[in-house]
């Protein structure tokens, strides 16, 4: 006796995907870069300190003990494109996560209730997209200030210890203060901006509620709950993935216009934006701190948005025309 | 229809009391005061101080007295700018920004629409990929990197425009602040026109005209543009909300004298009634841009005029 085997819908897309030339190209090069931003900080003896200042090594051109090049203080660019590559990936990740979590709540319940708490949540919802962003956003970034200050000050006693000497306390505080700084602020925007995720899972969920297998798993009894986040909101999570992996972009693009606005990371510290800001005010003289970050930032946009739109069309085959 | 616009200018309306209340919280709790300076100031003056603005009432009453002040269109006066009007100040400044946005604008439409449509026409030729290849690159590169990049090539290499500043009368001027401005957008729109024409393109009525004899130039124009315009236009109030808070990044960057420096340094200074002003002023542009969009696209699209 012979079965049909079905392929799964992920065994499909990835069928798909694999055929995807720029979208594979994507997946890699962002691998490479993110692997490299997350591991080799902890490697020692890789990086030199992306903060140490060489006034005799200023403004050097690429070579072998500097891969990337020199700034006008003498600071490594490989190391500090690195660190700051590390900033912003953490910055995408975490407001992503935050934005996608709660639009897929509020717009499942919307989508799934229906009725008059659907019509409330969704006026909230039109509400607040005619809110001007960017400029809310400088606003809440201005007011989060001292508490993020307090939360550094926190952190850097509670991993140093209280009683660590000055120095390991400048070490602990190199690699906290950019996170401090930042999270909340981008928690905060994250909570801001998952208005256009809870759009899409409302819809998703409403033709899917409707299906008959819906129907089936209420007629064996099974609860609200259950039915929502078993049965629903697996089969919506084709569109849930390709919006995370446009959203990231735009995050990580937001992250470095606030910088670049000087209401992001501070330097001494960095992250992408900060460095294409610092390259650009230099970039009449030394091109080298403008190139490296511009081009590694723009390259994981680039990866992350062929990736995004590789998956639409494997994930929805309609599309993919 | 004229149901649903009333509707809408309502919403409009709970919106802008939405972004005033939301706003004034955030304002209240930023940290330091408006006059906090170098030289410390006698607390009888600052108390006075506080008075004369109206700074030691409850916060309660402080909201509501503001909010009639702003229905009455009186923003007060400037902290920072040493008792100027805030309406002295955006009457000065606006207008450059209004320029720029508006500019943009047309820079974005008028190159994004034709290039999404060309792309379409051309599917999967080399002008297709070329086009959506620079409308990636023009989504994945922030402006302020190419805003140096293009000060750099044409304004103090080729010396075509100026590189830095803004002059309202020399229109040399305008043209790097903004394409910078409008090419995200225009490359937005691109993509949104191109994948609106290929699914008009697709529908049964195109073949029919087309075995009917219909020139290409005819479909495109003729038969697909309005319905193939849908979701393009559509993001059309997004984007003009974009790109009027979108200037406050590229006024830094080229130096350009408008609204929005004047907005990043009054937060800097705590300036609250220069912060007021332009928020609410973005605010209500955003809502008529919105407003203006949800009108085009029930004139462009006949199955929205039933359901409302």
């Amino acid at each position: 006796m012979t079965t049909e085997k079905g392929t799964s819908l992920w065994k499909d897309a990835w069928l798909r995907l694999r055929h995807n030339r720029a979208a594979i190209a994507g997946l890699v090069i962002l691998a490479v870069i993110v692997l490299a931003c997350v591991l080799l900080p902890f490697l020692p003896g890789v990086l030199q300190d992306p903060n140490a200042q060489n006034l005799a090594d200023k403004n050097l051109p690429p070579g072998a003990t500097h891969w990337f090049g020199t700034d006008q203080l003498g600071r490594d660019i490989f190391s500090r494109a690195i660190f700051g590559g590390r900033i912003s990936i953490l910055v995408g990740l975490i407001t992503t996560f935050v934005s996608v979590t709660i639009g897929i709540v509020w717009g499942a319940i919307a989508g799934y209730v229906g009725g008059r708490t659907d019509a409330l949540l969704m006026r909230i919802v039109d509400i607040l997209y005619a809110l001007p962003f960017l400029v809310i956003v400088i606003l809440l970034s201005v007011t989060l200030q001292p508490w993020t200050a307090k939360l550094t000050e926190w952190t850097v006693k509670g991993v140093a210890g209280t009683d660590a000497s000055q120095a390991a306390i400048g070490n602990v505080r190199t690699w906290v203060e950019p996170i401090t700084t930042l999270v909340p602020l981008f928690i905060a925007i994250g909570a801001l901006s998952w208005l256009t995720v809870s759009r899409i899972v409302r819809a998703q969920v409403q033709s899917v509620a409707s299906m008959d297998f819906v129907e089936a798993a209420r007629s064996l009894g099974l609860g609200h709950g259950r039915i929502l986040f078993r049965h629903i909101l697996p089969n919506t999570l084709g569109p849930i993935i390709v919006y995370t992996t446009l959203t990231i972009p735009s995050i990580m693009l937001f992250e470095a216009t606030l910088s670049f606005l000087g209401l992001g990371v501070k330097p001494p510290n960095s992250s992408w934006g900060v460095l294409i800001q610092e390259g650009a005010n230099t970039m009449f003289s030394n091109p080298w701190p403008l190139l490296f970050p511009s081009v590694l930032f723009s390259l994981t946009l680039f990866s992350l948005n062929f990736l995004g739109d590789g998956l639409r069309d494997a994930l929805d085959p309609k599309s993919a025309k | 229809m004229f149901k649903n616009l009333l509707s809408r200018l309502v919403q409009g309306l709970l919106v802008l009391l939405v972004l005033y209340t939301l706003t004034f919280f955030l304002v209240k709790a930023l940290p330091g005061g408006p006059f906090q300076s170098e030289r410390a100031i006698p607390k009888h003056i600052r108390a006075k101080m506080e008075a004369y603005y109206g700074l030691n009432e409850s916060l309660p009453v402080q909201y509501g007295r503001q909010l009639k002040n702003y229905l009455r269109g009186d923003p007060g006066l400037s902290f920072r700018l040493e008792g100027r009007p805030v309406s002295e100040v955006i009457a000065q400044a606006f207008p450059v920004s209004l320029q720029l946005g508006v500019l943009a604008m047309f820079v974005a439409v008028v190159v994004g629409i034709p290039a999404g449509c060309l792309a379409a026409a051309k599917r999967n030729s080399l002008i297709d990929s070329g086009a959506m290849a620079v409308a990636m690159t023009g989504i994945c590169l922030p402006a302020f990197v190419i805003g140096p990049i293009l000060a750099e090539f044409f304004g103090r290499g080729l010396k075509w425009f100026p590189a830095l500043g803004w002059d309202s009368t020399s229109p040399s001027s305008w043209i790097l602040p903004a394409f910078t401005l409008g090419l995200a957008y225009a490359a937005y729109l691109s993509r949104l026109t191109r994948a609106g024409m290929l699914e008009t393109l697709s529908q049964d009525f195109v073949r029919t005209a087309r075995a009917k004899g219909v020139s290409p130039w005819n479909i495109i124009v003729r038969h697909c543009l309005r319905g193939g315009l849908i979701p393009a236009v559509a993001y059309l109030g997004p984007a003009f909300a974009g790109i009027i808070s979108g200037s406050v990044v590229i006024e830094a960057v080229f130096q350009i004298p408008g609204l929005g420096r004047h907005f990043v340094k009054a937060i800097e200074s705590r300036d609250a009634p220069m912060i007021f002003g332009p928020v609410l002023l973005y605010g209500t542009l955003v809502i008529l841009a919105n407003l203006v969009t949800d009108i085009l696209g029930v004139w462009l699209n006949p199955r929205l005029r039933k359901s409302s």
